[in-house]
């Protein structure tokens, strides 16, 4: 057994707004144990974003714990707070509006180690420079700006940051979305023998599906702050229970013209997530919802072993 | 799997090369000899990466360009029997929007944040129909219910309609005069993929109710294998394979097209690594003499470099600019 690293327990962030209470996170529960990666995949405003922040106390919790390495990290002290900022690390969606227009490369990289309290010098000099070797930037780039570079170079940098503080384990929050499919490639394969290298650990954010299948250990698949699906990627794509999931792998468009197209249709938007009533958050979009779910709202089940569904009436076909 | 020779296309682009000029950074050479046709009725997909050209190639067809620095230094664009790039600005304003029309890829900047979105849709009409504001009001309400939002909606603005919704209205304006020519530009990047569904079958729809010949100009492959009948690839600024779309993704014979697919994460095999194309699509300002994939390219020899690589018909309307083409094939089974 490999360990658990970090584990979610009926996690809840509601924001206050002025219309009520908006569920951003609610209720997710989740274990990831080391080396692996947890995808999380939903629809703009699913809260998937928000998870990832909670975890990181970039956002305070509003109910819930957060046990990592086998510690409640739930509420923590500013000392604590900075230990812990130093193993766990962001990779953000959009690397130019992430890293400081006004520094170099080098200053960028060398920033998390200043704060962390090195000393200027050729060690780390040598750190710097290591960095750019790892994430694949030539070293005659050390002193350009952000703007100098595209799209690729700088989500490494962005990556760079990230690594150079020798982290366990780091939220990547749509990492690739912003960068052309050839170079999306090359960014994942990046992320992924860092990984097999240094035993990381990622939550993997992305509304990608194909992306999330390729890279992940496990999957979730939110849907207005809550889990609706868990399962291994194997699993999940293979045996599909929850019907928002399979409309969700049935409307990514595959590349393929041989492949018929089989699509389940939904009707309507997501409904809003501010004072959600106790019921299904998905049942005015789905084609199977009935009376029960339109006013109870189903719990997290487990419907095959690691597989767990928030559905009344799963799909078993 | 032969294409019908149409011989009067709708729109005919032919050797169009558009260059921007700046102090700065000198000439830009964004669209480079580009060709293609549209016939009645089609969907055809222009496929590439960002900065490849297919957005410079949407303006120029309905001189949107913004010159300078931008400007059509060679080529024609020929549409229903007339050269576009000699008519006049008020010649051209009556075609946009009636004749050809434009969705853009990001609906919230498309709209007028302070006029409500039925009058939107109702001053396209106006402008190109004679015909009284009441009548054209009651014609934009149906155009909004035929886009699947209620017509009571008329008086709201954008910001009080979600991605999707903004979108359909985007289409519904688009649409509002019957154009025969409709360019889309990502017009599904910026939704979510159940939204995404939703909008490509209802654009699907209307374009077999109107049969409006469709530009989609995307990044997405799967989105062109369910949308369009034939497919161009552009690459710094060159259309590099063009064909049906049987052509190109069942035989796939350009380097930079084989790339492409097999960046992507493949659904069956279970592949450990993805294969990327390596390095970088070159700067528009500098452009290689010769294959400008070369450089990024597996199978270059001396020969690419050399000269500039002509568009071949390797089989009867598939289009491949390689001089090697027959050596390769995507193993896509």
């Amino acid at each position: 057994m490999t360990d658990t690293i970090l584990e979610l327990q009926n996690l809840k962030k509601y924001f206050n707004v002025p219309a009520g209470e908006l569920h951003a996170v609610d209720g997710v529960t989740v274990k990831i144990r080391k080396g692996e990666t947890l995808g999380v995949v939903g629809e703009s405003g699913c809260g998937k974003s928000t998870l990832g922040r909670v975890v990181l106390h970039l956002l305070d919790n509003t109910d819930g714990k957060i046990i990592y390495n086998g510690e409640d990290i739930t509420k923590v002290d500013r000392k604590k707070l900075t230990e812990l900022r130093h193993k766990q690390q962001l990779i953000f969606q959009d690397p130019f509006s992430s890293l400081n227009p006004r520094m170099t490369i080098y200053q960028q990289l060398a920033e998390p180690l200043l704060i962390r309290g090195e000393k200027r010098g050729a060690e780390m000099d040598k750190k710097i420079y290591d960095m750019m070797d790892t994430v694949g930037l030539a070293r005659r780039l050390v002193n350009t700006y952000p703007h100098e570079l595209d799209g690729g170079r700088r989500q490494r940098i962005g990556i760079g940051r990230a690594l150079i503080m020798d982290p366990e384990f780091i939220v990547c929050d749509e990492p690739v979305s912003a960068l052309d499919v050839s170079i999306q490639a090359q960014i994942i394969n990046l992320l992924l023998d860092i990984q097999e290298k240094k035993q990381l650990t990622y939550i993997f954010i992305t509304h990608d599906l194909s992306v999330v299948r390729f890279i992940s250990t496990n999957i979730m698949v939110m849907y207005l702050g809550q889990m609706v699906e868990y399962a291994s990627t194997e699993e999940l794509f293979n045996h599909t229970y929850h019907p928002y999931t399979r409309a969700l792998l049935s409307a990514v468009p595959i590349p393929d013209v041989n492949r018929e197209v089989n699509r389940i249709h939904l009707q309507g938007e997501v409904t809003s997530p501010i004072n959600p009533k106790k019921a299904c958050r998905f049942a005015s979009r789905c084609m199977y919802a009935t009376d029960k779910c339109r006013n109870e709202e189903p719990e997290l089940q487990e419907i095959a072993p690691g597989h767990v569904v928030r559905c009344h009436f799963p799909l078993m076909d | 799997m032969t294409e019908i020779k149409n011989e009067n296309p709708l729109l005919e682009v032919k050797d169009l090369s558009v260059y921007y000029v700046s102090k700065e950074i000198g000439t830009c050479k964004a669209v480079n000899e580009v060709s293609f046709t549209v016939n009645k009725g089609e969907t055809i997909g222009l496929v590439g990466e960002t900065g490849a050209g297919k957005t410079t190639i949407a303006y120029s067809i309905l001189q949107l360009l913004q010159t300078p620095p931008g400007k059509v230094v060679n080529g024609e664009i020929i549409f229903n029997g007339k050269n576009l790039l000699d008519l006049s600005e008020r010649d051209m304003q009556k075609i946009r929007g009636k004749e050809i029309s434009m969705i853009f890829q990001d609906p919230m900047t498309a709209l007028n944040p302070i006029e409500t979105v039925g009058d939107q849709i109702r001053e396209v009409i106006l402008l190109h129909n004679k015909i009284t504001p009441v009548e054209a009001k009651v014609k934009a309400q149906e155009m909004m219910e035929m886009v699947g939002i209620p017509g009571e909606r008329y008086d709201e603005y954008a910001h009080e309609f979600s991605g999707g919704m903004k979108q359909r209205i985007v289409i519904a304006m688009a649409l509002a005069c019957s154009p025969e020519l409709l360019i889309a530009d990502e017009p599904t990047t910026a939704l979510d993929v159940t939204i995404q569904a939703q909008v490509l079958d209802m654009m699907n729809d209307l374009r077999e109710k109107y049969d409006t010949s469709v530009i989609l100009i995307t990044h997405d492959l799967g989105v062109v294998a369910e949308m369009c009948s034939r497919v161009a690839v552009i690459y710094a600024g060159q259309v590099v394979e063009m064909g049906d779309k049987y052509q190109v993704f069942n035989n796939t014979r350009h380097p930079y097209t084989i790339g492409l697919f097999d960046s992507l994460p493949s659904v069956n095999t279970n592949q450990k690594r993805l294969k990327p194309i390596k390095g970088l699509m070159p700067d528009p300002a500098r452009l290689p003499d010769g294959c400008k994939f070369a450089e990024r390219c597996d199978h270059c020899c001396d020969a690419c470099r050399s000269h500039e690589i002509p568009m071949r018909e390797i089989e009867p309307g598939h289009f491949v600019r390689c001089d090697f083409a027959e050596n390769f094939r995507r193993n896509n089974s």
